[in-house]
């Protein structure tokens, strides 16, 4: 046990001193781990000046569940139901970075079928805009909107639904493997899709009438929590945070991996229209404008799924399927674009003959977008700070692995 | 611009002993760097016009195992005005004593999105990194003991006193 007196010891007497100093000049205030507008169990402990907040220290780590830890003890494919509960919100798009990254390193992505990258993205563009609409939704809420939630949580039942239908699961599907899937899309889906997307388009519109274009949203979320550009990639920000504050960034674009680059859209990013660039109200805007661009990519996905890449009867989505999973060693680092931004994981592999890894290391978009929040806390009213929290759109199960 | 020329350009800046070797067999080649002066390796590469790697993808402390008895943290770094990506590793013996942690300088001070990530790292593996602005545990409790990722981490058999089964 390192001794109370070690060097290593400093930084947590500090932290506690400058919370008992707090607690008699100002007044500290703990927002969390079970607030509602803290979108899970994040706890913060914020050091106030009546309304004014002097400081915000994030404390994370509630929702903690080893996923490295796991990931070293388990083979790739068994680590695959572990990645599905980092961002519980796009269980797709972590499996599909995860399935990238340990391809990679077999050395069979170009093996692919091309309509099992079809069939990947398609599901990972349904599942960005089930996350955008609960990020849209919820953070109506935090401003004090509750009919937008009630609307955006219908229309996810039905891509909740189409993805039940092939994968069996409401949340958590294990559907993307090395290799493949774990099934072929079931007969009917991609009509089913096609059926969602003529359904879902004029909802947008309804749901910007009701919300993006609301004068009292936009008193609330323009030029509040301004995030410039600089400090944004310096604190590592990722997705629709970072273009938000006005970079054409997207790694489906930078990267070009799998289907993306014979898919047409484009990357929306915040211009400042209501207020300043790279305030709550661009964020939420770029993610609104995403959902437009991921039902695009899904109009192209199903056109290519029902003409030259037609479900045939002797089409087998595991075929590719390694028996052993045994990459060389070798180190890989993998990102890919989630629904909050860069999805990384560092893979440390050190012998041909195992199938687990030596070291997993997962970098979660929400991690580096959240540790933002200590500059942007810094002297703003407290109402302002859930309006930022809220426009982060974080989720701690990828904070907290 | 290649691994080559950044080789070449920090050996120009910083003399003969910063790169103290490479690993090209995998896909992704590695410099690895002089422990002590990353800091300033990490500065010159951000500032650089012909570089300017200004966005820290993914910081990873590792334990290479009980028998290398090495720690080490790669950097992952991208550049996004020329799309280039760099991985830097640097690493030190350590005999896994808790009262002599590995140590290895802060990179705070150039990318504030390494705050987290060392308070992580030395959460999860005991790495102390020095000139870090606020070191204390980021995932687990502050009274947790023992570093959970290490790889001769045993559970705890008690915790405050209660046996846990």
């Amino acid at each position: 046990m390192i001794t109370t007196t070690s060097k290593y010891n400093i930084a947590l007497e500090r932290y506690h001193k400058k919370i008992a100093d707090a607690a008699v000049e100002d007044m500290v205030l703990n927002m969390g781990p079970q607030h509602p507008s803290t979108h899970g169990v994040l706890r913060l402990e914020l050091i106030t000046d009546g309304e004014i907040v002097k400081e915000v220290i994030p404390h994370i780590g509630y929702l903690h569940r080893c996923f490295e830890k796991h990931a070293e003890s388990l083979t790739y494919q068994q680590t695959i139901p572990f990645t599905d509960r980092m961002d519980y919100l796009a269980s797709m798009n972590n499996s599909h970075a995860w399935v990238m990254g340990v391809e990679r390193m077999l050395g069979i992505d170009k093996d692919i079928p091309k309509r099992i990258e079809y069939i990947r993205v398609l599901v990972c563009e349904l599942n960005r805009i089930a996350s955008h609409l609960i990020a849209i939704g919820t953070y109506g809420i935090d401003i004090g909107a509750f009919t937008p939630f009630l609307w955006c949580f219908r229309d996810r039942e039905h891509i909740m639904g189409m993805l039940e239908w092939a994968s069996g699961s409401r949340m958590l599907y294990n559907y993307i493997w090395v290799g493949g899937l774990f099934y072929d899309l079931p007969v009917g889906f991609e009509e089913r899709c096609r059926e969602f997307v003529d359904y879902f388009r004029p909802k947008m519109v309804e749901l910007n009438r009701l919300l993006t274009d609301n004068q009292i949203f936009i008193s609330r979320t323009a030029n509040v929590g301004v995030l410039p550009l600089d400090v944004a990639i310096n604190y590592g920000c990722s997705g629709p945070v970072l273009r938000g504050s006005g970079l054409k960034y997207d790694l489906r674009r930078i990267d070009n991996y799998s289907a993306y680059p014979e898919l047409e859209f484009d990357v929306p990013i915040g211009t400042g229209k209501m207020g300043t660039v790279g305030d709550c109200w661009d964020r939420y805007k770029v993610r609104v404008d995403e959902i437009d661009e991921s039902l695009k990519i899904i109009g192209q996905c199903l056109d290519r799924l029902q003409k030259e890449l037609k479900r045939t009867p002797d089409f087998d989505p595991r075929a590719k399927l390694p028996r052993k999973l045994t990459p060389k060693p070798q180190d890989y680092y993998i990102r890919a674009e989630g629904t909050k931004g860069e999805l990384g994981f560092y893979f440390i592999h050190d012998s041909d003959r195992k199938e687990i890894p030596f070291r997993v290391k997962s970098r979660g978009p929400s991690f580096c977008n959240l540790s933002v929040l200590e500059e942007l806390g810094k002297g703003v009213m407290i109402a302002d700070l859930i309006a930022t929290i809220g426009s982060l759109d974080f989720v701690l199960g990828e904070v907290d692995r | 611009m290649t691994i080559d020329e950044i080789k070449s350009l920090l050996t120009e800046k910083f003399g003969e002993g910063i790169v103290t070797g490479e690993e090209r067999t995998g896909m992704q080649p590695a410099l690895l760097i002089d422990a002590d002066r990353i800091a300033d390796v990490c500065l010159e590469l951000r500032n650089n016009p012909g570089t300017y790697f200004d966005f820290l993808s993914c910081l990873s402390g590792v334990d290479y195992g009980v028998e290398a008895g090495r720690f080490g943290v790669v950097y992952h770094l991208s550049s996004i005005p020329y799309n280039l990506k760099l991985v830097l590793k640097i690493s030190k013996a350590n005999d896994r004593n808790l009262e002599e942690l590995p140590s290895f300088p802060s990179i705070t001070s150039v990318y504030r999105a390494a705050d987290w990530h060392e308070r992580e790292a030395y959460d999860m593996l005991g790495i102390y990194f020095e000139g870090h602005p606020d070191l204390r545990r980021l995932l687990m409790p502050d009274d947790w003991e023992g570093f959970p990722l290490r790889k001769d981490y045993a559970n705890a058999e008690y915790y405050k006193g209660i046996k846990i089964d």
